[in-house]
């Protein structure tokens, strides 16, 4: 696989994915014969977002706050309730199955679990062939050279080549699910927590070789991760979401340099410091409570019920994302009361009563 | 040096020698599979392999049935009134001649016996096939589609399991008596076959829908998914090669399972017809004459049976072993 010139240079400003006002809303099972009364999980609330070709959008935020849903919906493999995607200024939101079967060549997905995303009767030469063997394009020893070939760009023995998955590491097996994706030189890789289960060393070595493909190979990334550094040191542009909606969104330095959602605040407080003693100078933001059920969202802002600077303005209306505190144009911020430079949220407190918040307790949606 | 996986021996998850890009370049490196993982256990355990021999000697005992008829002299059929049967009419025992001794016609039992066995064994596998064959693809079906195919399919199979399978055997042997049911099922093997396969299937089905179930929900098969593959590529590429140990362990402790329910429904005279030999024919004669003296009519026959469930059911604990040394399947 070669560096073809043909695509575009990162950062050229081009939107490569487009996505429209996506809600994906899952029904929740209740009656076994007959359906009674039908509830839904509300997994993703009207989010848009732009991702440009050769950057990496970051998407963080809580286990069940919908971030893997929106990547999953974004490559299709999962209908809609409502919204648009564009992909490459195509239409992709509607197109059937056969339509949709090129494209899968240009949206390809690396998975968290390095365990799980293998088939485990399967040889890794046959995993990794898969791509070729689905879409037709080679066989027999084509087919194998090109395989060996990708476990060499990853990283692996292309001896290793009719061994099973159960013979690799945890990291190696990441590295097969890095080959897999990269069959067809995709233009977007969705990256779903690809390295949350890998040991601390193994998680830098794999996100080298993500970014060295994407310097090579002209990538496109959407990293989704719950781990803030991480999520820094791969992104250019990062989208923090809370239950099911984006609460803020900025390229990467201006969202660790002002944070305005108390939420992106609280979570940029959490992240460890390497330093201890600049560690104990800080003040950790502790949210109250757990995360409310996207069954029964709250109601205005979804995070009223934990913001330490809750109004009654947060329970009645839902905050836009836009600008906020004349910030760069693309740092956006959905919060009625941004957080301001140095301020302490830590020691607010919101002023709303406690029977006002909306606190639904129940089910918690899965990532 | 060359490195070779079979080397490792015994222990099951090769290690990666250090060197190996310099030293194995030209030789093939190749993981256990599974398979072998398992049949090398299968093959280490020394009650499966008595039993598999067990088996095997059943099996050429009824694929050799014709060479009984030929060292004793006696036909499958042929009655021998006379130095078959005692003056007053009743089996004699064993002897010489009769080495396992007569029936109530005079026939000669061993002769018999090695006939009923070519009955059980093709009652036993192709009963299990049609069930695992069925049960496989309609499971598979249920459990990958969901929604109303799978409320339909799956709501059918627990109807099936609560019909009762001995009283439906009765009700249609005295239908396909007065006329072949859909003009070829007529009493016999043929409806013996369509029973068991028709009240079998559903719990293979379950088996497998269950397993589909929790698979479909892997991340291998989204990532098949992403990469475009359809549902029939998923199902049978993806899915079923994750569903062979359980569907192996199954049928073999099936085959024992259909072995007894086809001597069930001969025995009860619904299953084959005389004048073919059935053990469960054997047994439901000799039963009655017991009492009187006979005891060998009863008890070889019976052992037969005994003797082959007996083999396959411990060779397929064997086989779950082997293939299941965790113990995930719930079989």
């Amino acid at each position: 696989m070669s560096t073809e010139t043909t695509r575009s240079a990162a950062g050229d400003g081009d939107v490569l994915l487009r996505v429209e006002n996506l809600v994906k809303r899952f029904p929740v099972k209740s009656g076994r014969l007959l359906p009674t009364e039908r509830e839904y999980v509300h997994a993703v609330e009207d989010v848009s977002l732009e991702v440009r070709r050769g950057e990496t959008l970051g998407l963080v935020g809580e286990t069940g706050c919908g971030k893997s849903t929106l990547a999953r919906c974004a490559a299709r493999l999962y209908p809609l309730t409502s919204g648009k995607i564009y992909f490459d200024g195509q239409d992709i939101t509607n197109l059937s199955p056969r339509r949709m079967r090129p494209l899968r060549r240009e949206i390809q997905m690396i998975f968290q679990d390095p365990y799980g995303s293998l088939n485990p009767r399967r040889r890794v030469g046959s995993i990794i062939g898969d791509p070729f063997a689905i879409h037709r394009t080679a066989r027999g020893e084509d087919r194998k050279r090109k395989v060996q070939h990708l476990m060499e760009l990853v990283g692996l023995n292309p001896e290793h080549y009719n061994r099973f998955p159960a013979e690799f590491s945890g990291g190696q097996r990441q590295r097969i699910g890095v080959a897999r994706a990269l069959a067809f030189e995709p233009k977007l890789i969705i990256c779903d927590e690809p390295v949350s289960a890998l040991d601390v060393s193994i998680q830098a070595q794999i996100l080298n070789l993500l970014s060295d493909l994407q310097r090579d190979l002209g990538l496109t990334y959407i990293f989704i991760a719950h781990d803030l550094s991480v999520v820094r040191h791969v992104s250019n542009h990062v989208a923090v979401m809370y239950l099911g909606k984006i609460v803020e969104e900025s390229p990467v330095d201006g969202m660790w340099a002002h944070p305005r959602h108390p939420y992106t605040d609280a979570l940029l407080s959490a992240v460890p410091l390497p330093d201890p003693d600049h560690a104990q100078q800080r003040e950790r933001i502790i949210l109250a409570g757990d995360v409310p059920s996207p069954i029964h969202p709250p109601s205005g802002c979804r995070f009223h019920p934990r913001c330490p600077k809750a109004r009654p303005t947060c329970v009645s209306t839902e905050p836009e994302l836009i600008n906020r505190l004349g910030d760069d144009a693309d740092h956006r911020a959905a919060c009625h009361f941004p957080v301001q430079d140095g301020e302490d949220i830590s020691l607010s407190t919101p002023s709303i009563a406690e029977d006002q918040r909306v606190i639904e307790s129940g089910l918690i949606a899965g990532a | 040096m060359s490195y070779d996986v079979t080397a490792v021996g015994e222990s099951e998850l090769p290690v990666q020698p250090a060197g190996l890009k310099a030293v194995g370049a030209q030789k093939q490196i190749e993981g256990k599979s599974p398979w072998v993982l398992a049949l090398r256990r299968l093959r280490r355990d020394r009650t499966a392999m008595i039993c598999l021999g067990v088996m095997v000697l059943i099996a050429a005992c009824a694929i050799g049935a014709p060479i009984f008829a030929t060292i004793t002299g006696h036909g499958n059929m042929e009655q021998f009134s006379t130095i078959g049967r005692t003056a007053a009419g009743q089996p004699i025992g064993p002897n010489g001649t009769f080495w396992l001794g007569t029936d109530d016609l005079g026939r000669d039992l061993l002769v018999r016996i090695a006939y009923g066995a070519r009955v059980s064994l093709f009652v036993g596998v192709v009963a299990t096939a049609v069930t695992v064959i069925g049960g496989t693809v309609i499971g598979l079906a249920s459990g990958y589609f969901g929604g109303v195919i799978d409320s339909i399919l799956a709501r059918f199979m627990d109807w099936l399991l609560a019909v009762p399978f001995l009283l439906f055997a009765i009700a249609l042997f005295s239908v396909a008596v007065q006329k072949p049911i859909f003009g070829f099922i007529g009493p016999g093997l043929p409806i013996v076959i369509i029973v068991l396969g028709f009240f079998g299937w559903a719990s293979v089905g379950r088996l497998v829908r269950g397993q589909v179930l929790s698979i479909k929900e892997k991340e291998y098969i989204e990532a098949a998914r992403a990469l475009g593959a359809g549902p029939w590529r998923i199902m049978f590429i993806d899915i079923l090669p994750n569903l062979l140990a359980p569907l192996i362990v199954y049928s073999t402790l099936l085959v024992p399972a259909t072995i007894v329910g086809e001597a069930t429904l001969s025995f009860l005279g619904v299953g084959v017809q005389p004048p073919t030999a059935d053990w469960g024919q054997m047994i439901s004669t000799a039963s009655s004459m017991f009492l009187y003296g006979p005891w060998w009519y009863l008890v070889f026959p019976s052992l037969a049976l005994l003797i082959t469930t007996l083999a396959f059911n411990i060779f397929g604990d064997g086989v779950r072993d082997a293939f299941d040394p965790r113990g995930d399947l719930y079989v």
